[in-house]
């Protein structure tokens, strides 16, 4: 099944303002902002993050795979998940 | 001065006595009490700490708390005495056990250690552990949960964040029984508690909030690891005690400070965060302690990263003010 980017997107910026935000859509954030510079995400989210990545696109993460340029902002995580997913 | 690899040596003896006459000023006039109380574990900065109270304050005026429980090791005891009787001031031991186990902090760790590892009894021992080296990559912080059966082979696997969240939440909970029971002897007395952390643990986030980071000083929270060994040097600390690797005492399989928290050994982890803070350009850093760019790029993220996200430790309790 093709990757749907567009879905994914939305999913993931769901969970980030659902989790994170406690569910305040006004608050903004681009695809590309570092969640960890940003504030957004501790080291505490980031396990929630991979949890929820696992879980969602039936993918896994690897240990080696923890790294920001895979999961530090939601461009990184759509690339992430595409390449996992073989897309 | 430019960055080498002496930038962070002290003048001990200056030091000791600037940190004595803040000691003496602190308890004397800021918190109005007449003595510390020091939890001693046997470790480097509990040591530190103490000895500097008995020099600013006197001995008679300074009282070490040995706080063993069922998995701390035997090893502690020894050298806190050790360091008691050397410096001259009261210790005494307080077993937390009994607490703790009112607490239910055995059983509740125990339990989400069955969410990961099904078959872990009270037989194993085990530790939580990071990432091996934080130069190699720039990595998030993640977490392993290792238990080990008596002769057994190591078992490990990456925790989830709600086994993670419950094993800590629940560990925290040596810390904080600790400082209770330093804040029981200090009020007795009306003596202070003596913060013991360093400034790596303070910065970087290393301590528990209102457990081991509830104090009323913290008269080396300023201060590099290895500048507390330098300090260690110059009053006399027992050798062992200095030679011991520092660790958690927290976890029954033994963790080293260095694998459970900072990934990095400390002489390599204070001059990166030195160089980092007075804004030292990677390529020189990397020159003078022998590693890469990269390797120092990845170490000044590192650092950075945890600074930012341990924050909320130590702030203090959010107050609202609405204005009149």
């Amino acid at each position: 099944m093709e990757f749907n980017t567009e879905k994914a997107r939305n999913e993931i910026r769901k969970f980030i303002v659902d989790s994170y935000l406690l569910g305040d859509e006004s608050i903004k954030f681009t695809d590309s902002d570092s969640f960890m510079r940003r504030g957004i995400i501790d080291s505490m989210g980031i396990l929630e993050l991979t949890a929820f990545l696992e879980q969602q696109f039936s993918i896994t993460v690897a240990d080696s795979e923890m790294l920001p340029t895979n999961l530090d902002s939601v461009e990184n995580l759509i690339g992430f998940i595409k390449s996992k997913s073989g897309s | 001065m430019k960055f080498n690899k002496d930038i962070l040596k002290l003048d001990a003896a200056r030091v000791t006595d600037q940190l004595c006459e803040t000691i003496r000023r602190q308890i004397r006039d800021d918190l109005k009490k007449s003595g510390a109380v020091v939890g001693i574990s046997g470790g480097i900065d509990s040591t530190v700490v103490s000895a500097l109270c008995a020099r600013a304050l006197g001995p008679e005026r300074v009282l070490g708390i040995m706080m063993p429980e069922q998995e701390s090791s035997g090893e502690s005891e020894r050298l806190a005495r050790e360091l008691a009787a050397q410096f001259g001031f009261e210790a005494i031991k307080e077993d937390i056990t009994g607490g703790l186990a009112g607490l239910g902090c055995y059983e509740k760790r125990d339990e989400a250690i069955k969410q990961l590892f099904p078959e872990y009894d009270k037989t194993y021992k085990c530790k939580i552990t990071i990432p091996e080296n934080i130069l190699t990559k720039d990595t998030f912080n993640f977490f392993h949960l290792m238990i080990q059966k008596p002769g057994g082979e190591p078992k490990t696997k990456r925790m989830t964040p709600g086994v993670y969240a419950q094993v800590v939440a629940a560990s925290n909970l040596k810390q904080r029984l600790r400082m209770t029971t330093l804040y029981y002897h200090a009020e007795k007395r009306n003596w202070a508690v003596a913060g013991t952390g360093n400034k790596d643990e303070h910065m970087q986030g290393f301590f528990v909030k209102y457990g081991d980071g509830g104090a009323d000083f913290k008269p080396i929270a300023h201060l590099y690891k290895i500048q507390v060994y330098q300090l260690a040097e110059y009053l006399g600390v027992p050798k062992d005690i200095i030679s011991r690797i520092p660790t958690t005492d927290t976890y029954s399989a033994g963790s080293t400070q260095e694998e459970f928290f900072f990934g990095l050994d400390f002489f390599r982890m204070d001059m990166l965060w030195h160089a980092m803070e007075t804004n030292v350009p990677a390529a020189e850093t990397a020159a003078v302690l022998g590693l890469s760019v990269q390797e120092v790029e990845h170490g000044y993220a590192h650092i950075a990263r945890k600074i930012r996200a341990t924050e909320p430790l130590r702030m203090q309790p959010l107050e609202i003010n609405l204005g009149a």
